[in-house]
């Protein structure tokens, strides 16, 4: 049982659903992002999701794309990232899972980077470039590891694909609300509860709604039909501001602006 | 290993190579692509309507020219010019846009969105738009832009809409992204035209049928005019569409050498070439695994050539497949190789190529002296040179 199994293990017990920022290793400095982890597990965050930067991402909109290329114009590189997340295992106990390219798997070796994840202390890993047809191999390594390879599935994803996709998947399932790239939405597809909730029905794996969701009124909409809810592009614009303003002013926006979202969990 | 013509596999597999790496979104439209274009290749309509395009459109056969001034200069084997270049809208890019447009109207969408690099991918996108009534946007680096001016206006004239790409390197991997991104949130009502052998499956498959024209006319060609095959087929390879149509109707003629040129740009440093077959290693780059140039971290590297058509750093899965089993032998030449070969095609035969193809001629100019005069060299010229007039002025300092 990984650590994502765990936690929603007990989440279900309490009757409670998971809050799961997303953040950009490295923006603009791993030093600031420890802080900004720490920030929100302390404001109730239940797990986090951390971006591992890649020069060529095809899903993400404007606000993570330029947050990948500030990273990566600093220098963040992978081993220092996971050197991070370690040194967060001291005080931090929300899961956290990468957010990573296959690209950057594959060439780090698909064994090397599941053992070099689970040392750091990292639960899990979403691949969003890696469909369900290649995730084999890495499947694989991943199940034998007890690491999360947690899958996507999409608006356009057929129902009999949906389910297969759940079969392959461990950790949870990520919900993509929209037909689309990363970033904020001002509203959300009207089917969009339907289509988890039919999904529910097929799995017993939880399923968390990601891709648009930024307002308390987005987290009033889908708490009831999802076990969690994941907020990026929203958090990555507030942590873009460190350029500009103090990084405690930063920290205190980003933790006031998680505060409200929770409450409306 | 040797190469076999039987790829890829239901997969998308070129041996290792290919597959579809891209995010869940994009594979119902990928699967449907596959499933169309599969129903449309068996169908003798389908073909018949895109010959009769490509014969009174395009002005298809282009003709194989023998080079006789150019072969006697150099003094060696006879050099064979493929004429992609006098195609309609003066490159091998045409033959595939027109079938993916076909594909399009097939599948009832009415939107099209392409990339393009030197613009002739662009140009020949927009043109088969505007035939078939379909709206076509192009995304191009801001520094292609730059660069193709030409190429920039003709597309507007043509109707489409140019979106300039000001992220990363400005080039043709960055418009590449922006147009996935596009298809992201558009996938359900537009077609996505990529312009060559690369990406997920099924395009390195569909692009490099619509580009086997070149090659299967090639082959007829040589046996018209020569009674024989030739001893040699040179082209460029940046993604590698025109390379790939020449060579895949010559796979299983292994008396035939296959010679794909790369980009070498200034130097063999890294930054300095785009010579991904040349330098690089197996990896993913846009939806497909193939030979790519990537740092240590599985970071995109920025590359450099002369010619914005080839200044990419990944390159067609079945390229990195014929590598791998020796078929086809892949190395570089040089920015400045390519601007000599540039002028001696030019002033020997009063032909402008297109950089990109000048680096086809270069190897040509290089090879043809040490082989016999009773040989036959054939070069594929993907493209003609007028859009690079102003880009060659810049390179020389002069002003036009």
């Amino acid at each position: 049982m990984s650590a994502i199994d765990k936690l929603f293990q007990q989440l279900r017990a309490d009757g409670r659903k998971a809050f799961m920022p997303f953040v950009t290793a490295g923006d603009p400095d791993l030093d600031f992002t420890a802080e900004v982890i720490r920030t929100l597990a302390a404001r109730g965050a239940s797990m986090c999701e951390l971006g591992i930067p890649y020069s060529d991402p095809i899903a993400d909109g404007p606000v993570i794309q330029a947050s990948y290329t500030r990273a990566l114009d600093r220098g963040a590189r992978l081993d220092q990232i996971l050197r991070m997340v370690g040194s967060l295992s001291t005080d931090v106990t929300a899961p956290i899972v990468t957010m990573v390219s296959y690209s950057i798997v594959y060439r780090h070796g698909l064994e090397a980077y599941v053992a070099d994840a689970k040392r750091a202390g990292v639960a899990g890993a979403i691949v969003p470039d890696l469909p369900h047809d290649e995730a084999g191999p890495l499947a694989d390594i991943a199940q034998r590891e007890d690491f999360s390879l947690i899958q996507l599935v999409t608006p356009t994803t057929p129902r009999d694909r949906a389910v297969q996709i759940a079969e392959q998947t461990t950790g949870f399932i990520y919900y993509v609300s929209v037909t689309g790239i990363t970033g904020e939405r001002t509203s959300l597809p009207a089917e969009l509860v339907d289509n988890v909730s039919w999904l529910r029905e097929h799995t017993e794996l939880p399923i968390c709604i990601g891709f648009g969701i930024s307002r308390p009124e987005h987290v009033r909409a889908l708490r009831d039909v999802a076990d969690g809810l994941i907020v990026g592009s929203a958090l990555v614009r507030r942590i873009a501001q460190a350029a500009e303003k103090s990084r405690d002013e930063v920290l205190a926006e980003i933790g006031a602006y998680v505060g409200e979202l929770v409450e409306a969990l | 290993m040797s190469a076999s013509n039987k790829v890829p596999d239901a997969a998308g597999r070129f041996g290792p190579f290919g597959g579809r790496y891209v995010p869940e979104t994009l594979i119902r439209a990928l699967d449907e692509l596959a499933i169309e274009y599969d129903r449309a290749r068996v169908e003798p309509s389908f073909q018949e309507e895109l010959d009769d395009l490509l014969a009174h459109y395009v002005g298809r056969p282009s003709p194989l020219y023998h080079a006789a001034r150019l072969s006697d200069t150099l003094g060696g084997a006879q050099i064979y010019l493929k004429r992609e270049d006098l195609n309609h809208t003066g490159a091998h890019k045409i033959n595939n846009t027109l079938g993916q447009a076909l594909l399009t109207v097939r599948m009832g969408k009415h939107r099209v969105i392409a990339e393009t690099g030197a613009g002739q991918h662009g140009v020949a996108t927009a043109t088969a738009c505007a035939r078939f009534g379909l709206e076509c946007i192009v995304y191009m680096g801001a520094e292609d832009i730059r660069r193709q001016k030409p190429n920039v206006f003709s597309m507007k004239l043509l109707g489409a809409e140019v979106r300039p790409v000001e992220t990363g390197s400005r080039t043709l991997r960055d418009a590449i992204n922006e147009a996935m991104r596009d298809w992201m949130s558009s996938v359900e009502t537009t077609h996505y035209c990529l312009g060559s052998v690369v990406g997920p499956h099924p395009f390195p498959r569909i692009v490099r049928d619509f580009q086997s024209v070149i090659g299967r006319e090639t082959r007829r060609q040589c046996l018209e005019q020569l009674g024989r095959l030739p001893e040699a087929i040179i082209a460029c390879v940046g993604g590698g569409s025109n390379a790939a149509g020449m060579f895949y109707p010559f796979i299983e003629d292994e008396g035939v050498e296959l010679l794909g040129v790369e980009p070498g740009g200034r130097s063999n440093r890294p930054g300095d070439h785009a010579a991904t077959l040349s330098y690089g290693r197996p990896g993913v780059l846009h939806g497909s695994f193939s030979y790519v140039m990537q740092d240590d971290d599985g970071q995109t590297c920025d590359v450099h050539s002369v010619s914005a058509g080839l200044d990419y750093p990944g390159t067609g899965p079945e390229h990195s497949y014929w590598k791998d089993s020796g078929r086809v032998i892949y190395s570089p030449v040089s920015d400045d190789e390519v601007l000599a070969a540039f002028d001696t095609l030019a002033r020997t035969e009063g032909i402008l190529p297109a950089l990109e193809s000048a680096h086809a001629v270069a190897r040509a100019i290089q090879l043809a002296p040490t082989r016999k005069p009773d040989e036959a060299l054939v070069v594929c010229l993907s493209g003609r040179g007028d859009k690079d007039a102003a880009e060659v002025a810049r390179l020389r300092g002069e002003e036009i």
